[in-house]
Order: C-alpha cells, then sequence, then structure tokens
C-alpha cells in the first residue's frame, strides 16, 4: 500500500534520519578519536586541538613501548584463561540447570527455582561474600575470578526459557528409542538451543573479558592481573613509567604518556567490537527472551 | 527412612516425592552442582550476615565473636550521621537523574528508530549504538578521564568555539560527578536498552496500524496511539524493575570515577561499604551499612512488585 508522504511527514523523516545519524556518530566518535589519536605522532598529538579526522603524521611508536611492557601481556595471558575457563563452567553449568528447570513432571522444580530465584532480590552483598571467597582459600588464586560467579541468574532464566520452546514431541520420541536424560541433553537439546548458546556464550565472555570487581577485591598478585587491572593502573592511575623510562625529554614522556593510553584502550577493546556485529541476531533474541520472561 | 515411615500419615505424598527422585534421579543429578553453588555462594553469605550484629574478628570467625546487637547499626545512624545522609542521598539522586533522563531515553530512540524504513540504514544505526554497551567500565571511565580533563576534547572544542574562557575541571568539580555519571551512562545503554522496546513494537499486531490509518491518523497519531500503547506494559515493567533499584548504585564505575575531592556528590553506599570494611577491615561494620542497603532493597522490589499486579495484572513473580 502505497501512500503519499505529507509535507509534514517528509519534513519529520528528514530530521529523524538527520538527527538518529548524529547521534549514532557520538557514539561511535569518542572510539574513532582514540583510535585516531592511538596512530599519531605524539608531539604533534600534543600540540593539535579539537577532533581528529584522521591519524596525525601516522606512527605506531605508542603501541611498540605499550606491547615491550609485560604486563600487558600477561594480563592479556591472565583475562583469556579467565575468559575461556570462566565461560565454560558458565555454559556447563548454566545449560544443565536451565535444561533441568525447563522440564515438567519434576516435583521438585518449583521449590528449586524459588531457592535460585531468592537470590536475585536478597543477598548476603559484598563484605560476607569476601569472607566465605576467603576462608574457602579462595583469595588469589584464578579461582576467585572463575567459581564466585559460575552462574548468573539472569542467563540461567534465559536459558530455561530457550529450552521451554523446544517441541516436547522431540524429546518423547527419543525416550522411546531408549535415551536417557543426558542422551537427550546433549544430543537433542544442546544442538537445539544452540542460538541461545551463541547468546550465553557471548554475554559471558563479554563479562569475564571487563571484569573488574572480583579482580580489585579477590587478587593481590600482579601475576594474577586480567587485563582490565591492567588498563585501570595505564588509564586511570597513570602508571606509565615503566614503558617510558627509555625516554629521557620530560616533554617527549608526557607526550608518549598520552598515547600509550590511547593504545591500550584499543589494544583492550577492538577484539570485542570486532565480534559482537556477527552475533548481533542472536543476542537481540537472548535480550528479549531475558526481559518478557513468562 | 525412618524419617518416611515416621511421616506416615501422609504416605502418599512422601512415596511420590520418593517415586518422582528415583525416576528422574538423573535430572536431579544435573542439578545438584546448581543447588550446591546457590547454598555456599548465596546462602553462605546470607548466614554471614550475622556479623552485622557481632563484634567480628576473623581470629575469632562468625560463630566465635560475640553478639553486640544494633552497636554497629548504631554506630553508622549516630556517630557517622554525617556520611549516612552523604551516602543515601548521592545514591538516591544518582538513580533519581537516571531515571528522569536515562529511562526515557531508550524509549525515545526506539519510537524513532521505528519510523526508519530503510532497513540497511536501520541495522547500521542499531549496530552502531550497540556498541558501548561492550565496552569495559574501566575503558568507559578512562575515556571520560581523558576527554574531560583540564586539557582534554571537549575543553578544547568548548573553548575554540568561545562558549568557555576558561576551562573547567570535569573531574575534580563536586558539581560535575552526577551529570557525567548519568550522561555516559546514557551514552553506553542508550542503544542496548533499546532492544527490548524494538522488541515489544515488533510484536504489535499489524492490524491495529491498517485499522488506524483507515480511520485517517498520520504517522505521527499512529505512533503516539498504536506503538505507544502497545509497548506500555514492557514500559511500566521495565520501570518498575529500574525503581525497585533506586538505592543500588553499581560500585565499579563510582570506584573508577571518584576521588576524595568529589566524595561529596559521589560517594556511595556501595562504595562506602568497601571502604569502610574491606579497605578499613572494619567487616561488621561494613556488614551493618550492606545489610541496612539490602533490605531496602529487598522491601523496594516487594512493594513495586505489588503496585505491578495492581496496575497491570503483570508482575515479575
Amino acid at each position: 500500500m502505497k501512500i503519499r508522504k505529507s509535507p509534514g511527514e517528509i519534513i519529520f523523516d528528514t530530521f529523524n534520519y538527520i538527527f538518529l545519524g548524529l547521534l549514532c556518530f557520538t557514539m561511535l566518535y569518542p572510539m574513532l578519536y582514540v583510535v585516531f589519536a592511538s596512530f599519531s605522532n605524539p608531539i604533534k598529538l600534543m600540540a593539535y586541538r579539537g577532533p581528529l579526522l584522521r591519524p596525525l603524521d601516522f606512527s605506531v611508536e605508542a603501541y611498540k613501548l605499550l606491547l615491550s611492557y609485560p604486563m600487558i601481556w600477561i594480563g592479556y595471558r591472565n583475562t583469556i584463561i579467565y575468559v575461556v575457563l570462566g565461560t565454560a563452567i558458565n555454559i556447563l553449568l548454566t545449560t544443565m540447570g536451565g535444561y533441568v528447570l525447563s522440564r515438567k513432571n519434576l516435583k521438585l522444580k518449583n521449590p528449586i527455582m524459588f531457592f535460585i530465584a531468592f537470590t536475585m532480590y536478597f543477598s548476603g552483598g559484598m563484605i560476607p561474600t569476601y569472607l566465605l571467597v576467603q576462608s574457602l582459600g579462595m583469595i588469589d588464586t584464578i579461582w576467585a575470578m572463575i567459581i564466585p560467579g559460575a552462574i548468573s541468574t539472569t542467563n540461567l532464566i534465559i536459558m530455561r526459557t530457550g529450552f521451554h520452546s523446544v517441541p516436547d514431541s522431540l524429546e518423547e520420541s527419543a525416550r522411546i528409542d531408549g535415551a536417557g536424560d543426558w542422551t537427550i541433553l546433549f544430543r537433542i537439546m544442546i544442538p537445539l538451543a544452540m542460538p541461545m548458546i551463541a547468546v550465553m556464550i557471548l554475554f559471558y565472555a563479554v563479562g569475564h573479558w571487563n571484569a573488574f570487581f572480583n579482580a580489585i577485591i579477590y587478587l593481590r598478585s600482579r601475576d594474577l592481573y586480567p587485563l582490565q587491572l591492567v588498563l585501570r593502573e595505564i588509564l586511570i592511575m597513570n602508571s606509565t613509567e615503566n614503558m617510558t623510562t627509555g625516554i629521557s625529554d620530560a616533554s617527549d614522556r608526557f607526550a608518549i604518556t598520552e598515547l600509550i593510553k590511547y593504545a591500550a584502550i584499543v589494544v583492550a577493546t577492538v577484539p570485542i567490537l570486532c565480534i559482537y556485529p556477527f552475533l548481533q541476531k542472536y543476542f537481540v533474541k537472548g535480550v528479549m527472551i531475558g526481559a518478557i520472561k513468562e | 527412612m525412618e524419617r518416611l515411615t515416621l511421616k506416615s500419615s501422609q504416605p502418599t505424598k512422601w512415596q511420590e516425592l520418593k517415586k518422582d527422585l528415583v525416576r528422574n534421579r538423573n535430572l536431579y543429578l544435573m542439578v545438584l552442582p546448581i543447588v550446591v553453588y546457590y547454598f555456599i555462594f548465596h546462602y553462605i553469605p546470607m548466614y554471614g550476615l550475622q556479623i552485622a550484629f557481632k563484634d567480628f574478628t576473623p581470629a575469632k570467625g562468625i560463630w566465635g565473636s560475640p553478639w553486640v546487637g544494633l552497636e554497629k547499626f548504631r554506630e553508622f545512624f549516630v556517630y557517622d550521621s554525617f556520611y549516612v545522609w552523604r551516602i543515601i542521598r548521592n545514591t538516591i539522586l544518582i538513580n533519581v537523574y537516571d531515571i528522569i533522563f536515562g529511562f526515557p531515553a531508550p524509549i525515545i530512540f526506539a519510537l524513532l528508530l521505528n519510523e526508519i524504513k530503510n532497513s540497511i540504514y536501520k541495522r547500521t544505526l542499531q549496530t552502531v549504538s550497540y556498541m558501548p554497551h561492550f565496552i569495559s567500565t574501566v575503558v568507559l571511565v578512562g575515556i571520560i578521564m581523558d576527554f574531560f580533563s583540564r586539557d582534554g576534547l571537549i575543553n578544547q572544542i568548548l573553548e575554540s568555539l568561545g562558549i568557555l574562557s576558561e576551562p573547567i575541571s570535569f573531574m575534580t568539580e563536586p558539581g560535575w560527578f552526577r551529570p557525567l555519571y548519568v550522561g555516559s551512562g546514557i551514552w553506553q545503554n542508550l542503544g542496548w536498552g533499546s532492544i527490548v522496546y524494538l522488541a515489544a513494537i515488533s510484536n504489535i499486531d499489524p492490524q491495529l496500524y491498517e485499522a488506524a490509518l483507515i480511520d485517517g491518523a498520520g504517522r505521527f497519531r499512529q505512533a503516539i496511539y498504536v506503538t505507544l500503547p502497545g509497548i506500555m506494559p514492557t514500559i511500566i515493567i521495565m520501570f518498575i524493575l529500574r525503581v525497585g533499584s533506586i538505592m543500588n548504585v553499581g560500585f565499579e564505575k563510582v570506584y573508577l570515577m571518584y576521588n576524595p575531592l568529589t566524595y561529596e556528590t559521589a560517594d556511595v553506599i556501595s562504595t562506602y561499604v568497601y571502604r569502610k570494611g574491606l579497605l578499613e577491615m572494619d567487616y561488621s561494620y561494613g556488614t551493618a551499612v550492606g545489610l541496612f542497603n539490602s533490605l531496602i532493597n529487598f522491601a523496594l522490589v516487594v512493594i513495586t512488585n505489588q503496585i505491578s499486579k495492581k496496575l497491570t495484572e503483570t508482575s515479575l513473580w
């Protein structure tokens, strides 16, 4: 049905296209500025004022210094370990829990569900949790980064809703063929719920990649620091001396310090920003189910 | 087994449960690690909340430390009343600003985005708008501190436009903390927050639009009289959830953004609990403040849920 637009609509549409375009540009630009600045010449950048539209006098000086700083590599290594191991445990538990809690005819299902959901509304809080982790001997171990957050209740509920949508007939016919609960979960349910699991992997992995709270509370040794704690030292506590000791001139050192920060942001953020657009069609679905849980 | 026979007054129920446990043993085995996890990492800390009423020392442990009744709460409300007022006010004000400015933003964004008919343009806008959501808090605060420093991009632009003659120290000025906190929150969550509303819009029955069209409603009227009412239940649920967490401000962002110069407007309950409880190791005191906060949060969720039940017949449980 094609309808001629009124002048008012044309004005609105034009305004709307431009307004949203500008709005999204303001979301993109800070990241672009950081990328441009990180590839600029440090001295020129310091003298330059105003927005950048491309790198000023292309240079990779900042990346050279940043990547020669061992803590960046230690942080990267640890973050990858936490992401891989943490997400694996998250997915295993969330899938098993979501599957069981989506089954009908389970007498204890509702009590278990209440037991789990109650923790969304009331918790022991920061200090009792810290004392527990301490008494379990997990302080300053990699387990403090993985076990306390082994399941996210929201994700468990999303997962459960996902399994609800698998038709019962599939399970019944598998049962007639003699399949047990484990076979049904791993051979039928998980392959069918794969898009949902992809969303869960994204949510959990991004969570681990960006995690900061557990690290600051539970970790002491720098050997265990995830990337985010190393970044915090560089970005917020301004500690880049280790990287710039070779530069004798004070103003050169100051100029390169700023650039190292930009390079650090790029190195720590770009991997995730490159992945999420490919998973977009899945996570929109995931968020939807999470928000409109029955 | 003995307990089962003792309960023989209601044999059918117990026998049924026993049968269920045997028949579904694999399912119960699967869910066991999850139940154990929740017991250890969520319920044991709740048990640990009792140290709010004790004078806890690590050497004596939770069980062995002496009871002191409401002493820790009195310490907080009476001796530290200056901080009580400050952290409660800051926690609520950040949330109030966020509800006023941050809550409607994704709804308006979703409504405007819905009017974009070119699907490639729409998809691009969506993809770009989700990006800030994936940036870590550390990086977000790092960018804010850089852009809003005295010599940062924002001051450079404002000065070159002649709006400012003197650069502003955004990060050390207490008056700028809330606008920066809430504003950067909107920047980060505008696109992500709109997903829920876009999904709700896509669930509206297309016949309603056709009927409105026949009645002579233009696009603006359709948006007001069809789209907006169509997503109202979602808006109400999201609003209730948001108001229910009005006494809750995430620890990470404040912790990274604030400094002693801005404590006046920036210090919130969670950061205060962290400094007192973990840094100064006054565990009982920190737990008492945290418990006070958890109880209010719990009450708020229950109340808002009751209101939601009455208003819309939709509730969270």
